[in-house]
């Protein structure tokens, strides 16, 4: 039973680091503030973006990642690891992004103007959710499109044998499998968007797209307020805890059984109309994705020349938290890609990065300087906060492992050891390749908790952006967007393809 | 007639050719090694895979293209005949209504009968993993007669079942197969199979599917591969 | 967790080895000690002075403090501002700052004798000339501005600067803040989390006015050589901005500390600060600040609330701003 007390352990260890810096900071704040005026509003709005932003996130996610699942066509590979990419970018070069495509002086409204038609307006409830669906979209799909190749090639077979139409299909064989993952990758997407705050801010127009965040950020990091913040921030967690709950409930249906991985093409997709939606989802989810990444891309060229050396230092430094954050995210997710491992993993991205950092400091201010520990700490955070994406990627998998394997092992008197190094691991490397490059992008992208913690020397490549934009250069700030985004990117993409290869 | 003309068909080093003649209606066996291309053979027949060269006719008309829905053909495989979250009569009814909508009542009457003909009236509303390994290969067998096709495919569908179960489910198969005229061929390793179910057997070796002979001849008189296989 | 020991192992032998001399540690915000900011020549002038290792330690300013309250390794603190002091002051960390304030060249009387100014701006509302033929030349002419003037400002109750637009509007119009927040609220394009964000947009030429100081125009000019960005100068008065220092009173150093708030005021600091932080010097005449600071467009009327007033007015400037902008 190691294998159970290694599971207790990492799930124990999730709790505590979400936890206990809550704690700490309530600790020291000597109790829960009360409710401001505006907070009622806030909630609800937080709530409904919140809502609105996962629904249309999974269910526009569908029909992309069933079309990625049964085409293949030249550059398949690269553009599934280009939509991947505004997830991982950090939210103000994201939001400059598609201000560039749907702002007032964007490419879509200089061609409305050119052909004499009306302007259209990002700045709204409406722009919160299109900015959501921008970084989430790419998540959701990448999930789902893990759940279309994971159907076993025996049930396409048989319903192809059978001559199913694509509404059988879809009901008799993708259906059941949407259940089990949608509601997951849902509920994923609805706790980040709980924690939105910039995005929402500036999208959003005013102080009507005011979240819980903003007033965790304003208690914090303007009135001091600790009580409040902690408070706030358990609301937030509750809620994440909540959603997390529910996702688990509607996702308990029974898997699709064993499958024998023969890979068997797709004779449902042949007939012409599906054809041509499988070739509008992805012309347009690639167009919507990709435009305003284009244009950060476009945007930062100029300013390549003017990166020095501190700007080259934080991309060394922060490849490296990426890199260990990857190794200790996935060595936490493997024992707990279990239902209620993935419940317990929502804590990582439900708490407030700001009460997560400052109650962080809090504790380990009496031991050691928290400057000295500002990497080490980042890549711990990182990866406590890739960790639900990792255990929604592995966990269906590891999950389907465990039980088509279990009895087999069982016979054959595996060792956990063999059992991990021989079975779950070679079966889980595509997975596995896929959480590591998220989680490795996602690092890359994250500021996570430096800003309590950082200094001059220790800096990582997000904050040197924010650095430059904060002393006017513009210019050089997105020229080191760009190399975030490539080398993010780049991470992904080796990670990723790495997995996939090794599986094939 | 099933007509295989010059099929070459194979992956990764592996090669099958075919080159002959079925007449329909029939009981066929297909006998071989394991690895020889049995499953390949009839893969190509049902259209899960795409021979390299040569063409599979049935009636003179072209199949070749054909999606394996569209084909004349019904399959039972090895395992996973059946859908394992819905019921039997829920996966029936998909053979009967491949592209959605409600049952008739005549098609009603139609699983209803099949299901009561295989003894598994009591069982429409289990789904695969609640009955027996025989009662799952009955429900498999009633599928593909509610499919009606003239061509019937059986990849060694009771090769999981007991020595009992399995003559009784060929002799069902046998007698399903001679109500609906079809042409039915059954790839087996076990000559008993063979002896009790068809009257022609093809066999395949060396990545050669031979023309079909008579059974009783074929294991009278056997060929060199045969005698090897069958280690006499 | 073993490469966290190690990591944090090597850390205190390269502090340990920096120890030979005496360390001012200054907590600084977190722009301050990047390449791009002040912090490099602030090091390399003061030590040339001091026979000392001044150490900049960045992040969140008072948050972290406060939080590490009497056992904060700080000696001195720089980049506070006065809408913050009064939390700082409560807190009782700081110790008087020792220096003749009498000679500041600020807009504004300070006699202050904790937190000591450095260097100060306005807020202002910048434009891009090419891209605005007709700036409203008043905050009047703001409020009545047609609705195609964009505007990008800040959030007040998450950046500095847009509490002091807050405060700023609530000086120029009191009672009738709210309203006029109504009237601006057509010409708002959004409201962003900070300053970065916010000038980005203008930037980018998606806004045609961003919420900043009147000392932007002065880096376009000097450093990219661009006389196009200017700050429109309202009759009605711009809200005074000021940046602070204050000297820790638990220093292990206090003179290292006292040289420092001497050395903030020096002709060194004063001439250099100008360029290195963007803003004009809190001690130097008009005629010795370089030349694109002398050709900035300033207000004559400088609006300011002292720390007590700015508090006692805050939740009211806050709430006219968020009751007329979301409806």
């Amino acid at each position: 039973m190691a294998q159970r007390a290694v599971a207790l352990g990492a799930g124990a260890l999730v709790a505590a680091l979400a936890l206990g810096p809550v704690a700490a900071v309530l600790w020291r704040a000597g109790g829960f503030g009360a409710f401001a005026p505006g907070d009622g509003q806030a909630l609800r709005f937080t709530l409904w973006q919140a809502a609105l932003s996962a629904a249309l996130s999974v269910a526009l996610a569908v029909p992309v990642a069933r079309a990625l699942a049964r085409r293949d066509f030249p550059g398949r590979s690269l553009l599934v690891a280009l939509l991947g990419a505004p997830f991982i970018l950090p939210v103000i070069v994201a939001v400059l992004g598609l201000i560039a495509v749907f702002g007032n002086s964007g490419i879509v409204n200089g061609a409305l103007e050119a052909l004499g038609l009306p302007g259209i307006t990002i700045y709204g409830a409406h722009g919160v959710i299109v900015a959501h669906v921008f970084f989430n979209l790419p998540l959701a799909t990448r999930m789902i499109l893990q759940g279309w190749l994971a159907l076993p090639g025996e049930r396409l077979r048989l319903a192809a044998e059978l001559g199913l139409g694509p509404r059988e299909v879809f009901r008799v064989v993708e259906w059941p499998m949407l259940r089990r993952i949608a509601p997951q990758a849902a509920a994923v997407i609805f706790v980040i968007c709980l924690s939105s705050f910039a995005v929402a801010l500036t999208l959003g127009g005013g102080p009507r797209a005011t979240t819980v965040e903003l007033a965790i950020y304003q208690a914090m990091r303007f009135d001091f307020d600790l009580g409040r913040a902690a408070m706030l921030a358990c609301l937030q967690l509750a809620l994440a805890l909540a959603a997390g709950l529910v996702a688990l409930r509607l996702s308990g249906a029974a898997g699709m059984g064993a499958g024998l991985d023969r890979v068997v093409p797709r004779w449902d997709a042949a007939r012409r109309s599906a054809r041509a939606l499988d070739a509008a989802a992805i012309a347009l989810a690639a167009l919507f994705l990709l435009t305003p990444l284009a244009l950060v891309a476009w945007n930062g060229v100029p300013g390549l020349a003017d990166l020095g050396w501190p700007v080259w230092r934080a991309a060394g430094q922060s490849l490296g938290v990426a890199l260990a954050s990857t190794a200790l995210c996935l060595l936490w997710a493997l024992p707990l890609a279990t239902r209620w491992g993935e419940v317990m993993g929502l804590l990582g991205i439900a708490i407030s990065p700001l009460v997560l950092g400052t109650g962080l400091f809090v504790i380990v201010r009496p031991y050691v300087n928290p400057v000295a520990l500002a990497l080490p700490v980042t890549a711990l955070v990182n990866a406590l906060m890739a960790l639900p994406f990792a255990l929604r990627i592995l966990r269906p998998e590891a999950e389907a492992i465990r039980t088509d394997f279990a009895r087999l092992s069982a016979a054959l008197g595996l060792s956990g050891r063999v059992w991990v190094t021989r079975i779950l691991l070679p079966r889980l490397r595509r997975p596995l390749g896929f959480a590591a490059g998220l989680t490795a992008a996602l690092s890359m992208g994250d500021l996570g908790v430096i800003a309590l913690f950082a200094d001059p020397e220790r800096a990582t490549l997000p904050l040197q952006v924010y650095r430059l934009m904060g002393s006017y250069r513009m210019e050089a700030a997105q020229g080191a967007a760009l190399l975030l985004l490539a080398l993010s990117l780049g991470l992904f993409w080796g990670f990723d393809r790495g997995g996939r290869n090794a599986g094939a | 007639m099933l007509a295989l003309e010059g099929i070459v068909a194979g992956s990764e080093g592996f090669e099958l050719r075919a080159d002959l003649r079925l007449e329909a209606p029939g009981r066929v066996a297909v006998i071989g090694p394991s690895g020889a291309g049995k499953s390949t053979m009839l893969d190509v027949i049902a259209g899960f895979r795409a021979p390299a060269s040569g063409r599979v006719t049935w009636q003179g008309r072209d199949l070749t293209a054909l999606p394996p829905g569209q084909r004349p053909v019904a399959t039972l495989f090895q395992d996973n005949n059946l859908f394992p979250h819905l019921t039997l009569h829920e996966n029936l009814a998909l053979a009967l209504r491949p592209r959605g909508g409600r049952l008739t009542a005549e098609e009603r009457e139609r699983i209803a009968a099949a299901l009561e003909r295989m003894g598994l009236s009591d069982l429409s509303g289990r789904k695969p993993g609640a009955v027996s390994g025989g009662q799952a290969s009955r429900a498999a067998l009633a599928r593909v007669t509610l499919q009606d096709r003239p061509v019937m495919l059986l990849d060694e569908p009771f090769a999981a079942l007991g020595p009992a179960l399995k003559a009784e489910m060929l002799a069902e198969l046998a007698r399903v197969a001679g109500e609906m005229e079809a042409l039915a061929l059954l790839v087996t390793h076990d000559p008993a199979d063979a002896r009790a179910f068809a009257e022609r057997t093809i066999l395949v070796a060396e990545g050669v599917a031979a023309p079909p002979r008579e059974t009783a001849a074929i294991f009278a008189d056997p060929p060199e591969a045969l005698r090897a296989y069958l280690g006499a | 967790m073993r490469a966290t020991t190690i990591f944090a192992a090597a850390m205190t032998c390269a502090g340990a080895a920096a120890a030979q001399d005496r360390v001012l540690t200054v907590y600084a915000g977190d722009y301050v000690a990047s390449e791009w900011g002040p912090g490099p020549k602030i090091e390399e002038l003061f030590e040339a002075r001091c026979d000392c290792d001044l150490e900049f330690s960045t992040g969140d300013l008072l948050p972290r403090l406060l939080l590490e309250g009497e056992n904060t390794d700080a000696d001195v603190v720089f980049g506070l501002n006065t809408d913050v002091t009064r939390r700082a002051r409560e807190s009782g960390l700081f110790a008087s700052h020792g220096q003749d304030t009498s000679e500041l060249t600020l807009p504004v009387d300070w006699t202050d004798d904790v937190f000591l100014p450095y260097n100060y701006g306005h807020t202002a509302f910048v434009y891009d000339t090419d891209r605005v033929d007709m700036p409203p030349q008043s905050f009047e002419e703001l409020r009545s501005a047609p609705d195609d003037l964009s505007i990008v400002i800040q959030d007040p109750r998450t950046s500095i600067s847009g509490l002091a637009l807050a405060l700023w509007v609530d000086a120029v119009y009191g009672e009738e803040a709210e309203a006029a927040w109504g009237d601006l609220a057509d010409n708002i394009l959004t409201v962003t989390k900070g300053w970065s964000e916010s000038y980005g947009l203008f930037t980018d030429g998606e806004a045609d006015m961003a919420l900043s100081y009147t000392t932007s125009p002065a880096y376009h000019l000097i450093a990219e050589d661009d006389d196009t960005v200017k700050a429109a100068i309202f009759p009605e008065g711009h809200y005074f901005m000021v940046e602070l220092a204050a000297k820790v009173a638990s220093t292990d150093v206090p003179d290292l500390a006292d040289d420092f708030m001497a050395f903030l005021l020096s002709e060194d600091f004063q001439s250099m600060i100008a360029t290195g932080n963007w803003s004009i010097p809190a001690k130097l005449p008009r005629e010795d600040w370089p030349e694109g600071f002398q050709a900035l467009d300033l207000p004559e009327t400088v609006l300011f609330y002292d720390e007590d007033e700015a508090a006692s007015r805050k939740d009211a400037a806050i709430e006219a701003w968020r009751s007329a902008l979301s409806r």
